[in-house]
Formats: C-alpha cells, structure tokens, sequence
C-alpha cells in the first residue's frame, strides 16, 4: 500500500470513530493542532496518559463499589475525574457514561452506579481498542509529508 | 516580577493598572495539576503559544514550596481537586504569602465549588481542558502587583 492510500486509510479511520460518536471532533482536533515536527507522537502520547490515569480510576472505582457502605461522594470524585480526562481526549460515549454514573451516585442508587459502571468500562474498552488500531496505522503510514522551506 | 505603572481603565472588578506587554517567550507560567495528561496538554498549548519557561507542579503543596524557594511566576494555571494541597489552599497560601502573579483555576466543578475557588484568591477560573483564548489576557497582561485579584475576598 502506497503512503498517500495509508494517509487516506488514517483519515478514513479518525471520521469514522468522529461519525460513530466515539470521539469528538473539536476535542481531538485540538490535541492533534499540538502535534507537530517536534512532537511527533504527541497525541498517541496524551492518550497513552489517558490509559494510564483510566486505569488507575477503573480499579479506585471497583475498590469503592465493593464497600459497604458506599461512599457516593467519594465515587463521584473518582468518577468525576475521569470524566474530566476522557473530555479532554473527546472521548465522548465515556464521558456520556461517567455524567450517567455521577446522576446515581448524586441519587445515591448503588444498583445504578454498578450498572452504568459496566456501561463506562465497556465504551471504555471499545474506544481503546478502536484508538490503538488507528494508532498502528498512523504509525505505519508514518508523517504527513511537510512542504520542505527553500534553502 | 518588575511592573511598570501604565495607562489606568476600569475593568469589571474595580480599577485596572495595566502593565505593558511582555513578550510571550519572557514570560514564566505555572501548571499545576496532578493528572500527568493535562499538565502534557496545558504545557504542549503553552509551548505552541511561544512560551518557553513552562514549569508544572503535581500537586498545591509543590506550587508553595516552588515559591517558598524563591520562584516567581507571571502565570499560574491552577487545578481544583489534587491531593495533598488543593488547588483552592494552595492559591490562598500564595496569596497570604504576598505572591501576586496571575492565578487562573482550570477545573470542570461548577456550583459553590467554583464560588469557593474564585474566593480563595483567583483572577479567573477556566474550564477544563482550557483553550487559548480564554486565557489570552493573562498572557498578554500579567497582572501589576498592585492591582489585587478579582475575586478575592479575605
């Protein structure tokens, strides 16, 4: 596959994760504005921070649920957190899942929290796979050629 | 931080000295936040914006202790929620400690939280992640020492 067919499989990809509501389109545009030639990789960098912080989350999160009683404060922190870091990514379906989560934690219902709480990992899970793979593809199409200045 | 006195206006929170320019690459900010992502994004959207001397903080406590020995910054971008020091004892501590530069808080809370924020010492509180634009001002006009921060209420 030649390198103008991977660019255009890239971009094909991005639309589509934007047209399928898994990432927002101004968000995400505004991480990849702060890529350039001295960061490369800086957007795959910051989603690479995403992970790491979501997964920290994840488990603070499981850790509260299985406690009786439930701290709803203490869950809406955790969660509220993490619905910060995934807007900042545009990640928008988990960030729907984590204001939906925050709704049952503020009504104090624990069966709802648990539920929606499989919700956010599971768009989570989703996005991520999604993410890598256009990921390895932009890797593997390497960088938008740059019109080279005059010497 | 030297400021020279300037032409005077009013702006909402009561007189105004504005202090002239500084060039964007002179100018030193602060970003605290205890989430490794947002400092790499409010540090990569400073850096695009022509600021070189962008420090980052994990946490309020190591903001103080920044000052504490001897730092001084014309812009400090300000989280809410860290743990050891939040973002709101932090900017009281630095106002008490006679820090005057520009506080901005960047957080995604609402409500009295916010309110509380804004009186702990704030020039302004943004939304998180913050674009350019809404912090602007602050790049361009780093706030005179004598002038005092909009929201404080000691």
């Amino acid at each position: 596959m030649d390198r103008n067919q991977s660019h255009r499989q890239v971009a094909t990809m991005k639309q589509s994760l934007f047209d399928q509501g898994y990432l927002d389109h101004e968000q995400f545009n505004q991480l990849e504005e702060l890529q350039d030639d001295a960061n490369p990789n800086f957007v795959e960098e910051v989603v690479t921070l995403y992970y790491r912080d979501s997964a920290r989350l994840v488990h603070s999160i499981e850790q509260a649920l299985e406690k009786s009683p439930i701290d709803f404060n203490k869950l809406d922190s955790y969660m509220h957190q993490f619905r910060g870091s995934s807007s900042s990514i545009g990640a928008k379906k988990v960030k729907a899942e984590c204001s939906l989560f925050r709704e049952y934690c503020r009504a104090g219902n624990g069966e709802g929290c648990m539920r929606t709480f499989q919700q956010v990992k599971k768009e989570y899970t989703a996005l991520r796979k999604k993410l890598e793979t256009f990921f390895q593809l932009a890797r593997q199409a390497g960088p938008v050629d740059r019109a080279r200045r005059p010497k | 931080m030297a400021q020279q006195g300037g032409s005077s206006s009013s702006g909402g929170g009561g007189s105004l000295n504005v202090s002239p320019m500084k060039p964007l690459a002179s100018l030193k900010v602060l970003v605290v936040d205890d989430e490794p992502m947002m400092r790499t994004i409010h540090k990569a959207q400073l850096v695009r914006a022509g600021i070189n001397d962008v420090e980052v903080a994990a946490n309020g406590k190591d903001a103080v202790d920044l000052h504490v020995n001897g730092a001084t910054f014309d812009l400090i971008l300000m989280d809410l929620h860290m743990p050891i020091m939040d973002g709101c004892q932090a900017t009281k501590e630095l106002r008490a400690m006679g820090v005057k530069s520009s506080i901005v808080g960047v957080t995604s809370s609402g409500g009295a939280e916010k309110t509380a924020f804004l009186a702990s010492g704030l020039d302004d509180c943004v939304s998180k992640p913050f674009v350019l634009q809404q912090i602007a001002h602050y790049l361009k006009v780093p706030r005179s020492p004598t002038n005092p921060p909009k929201y404080h209420n000691p």
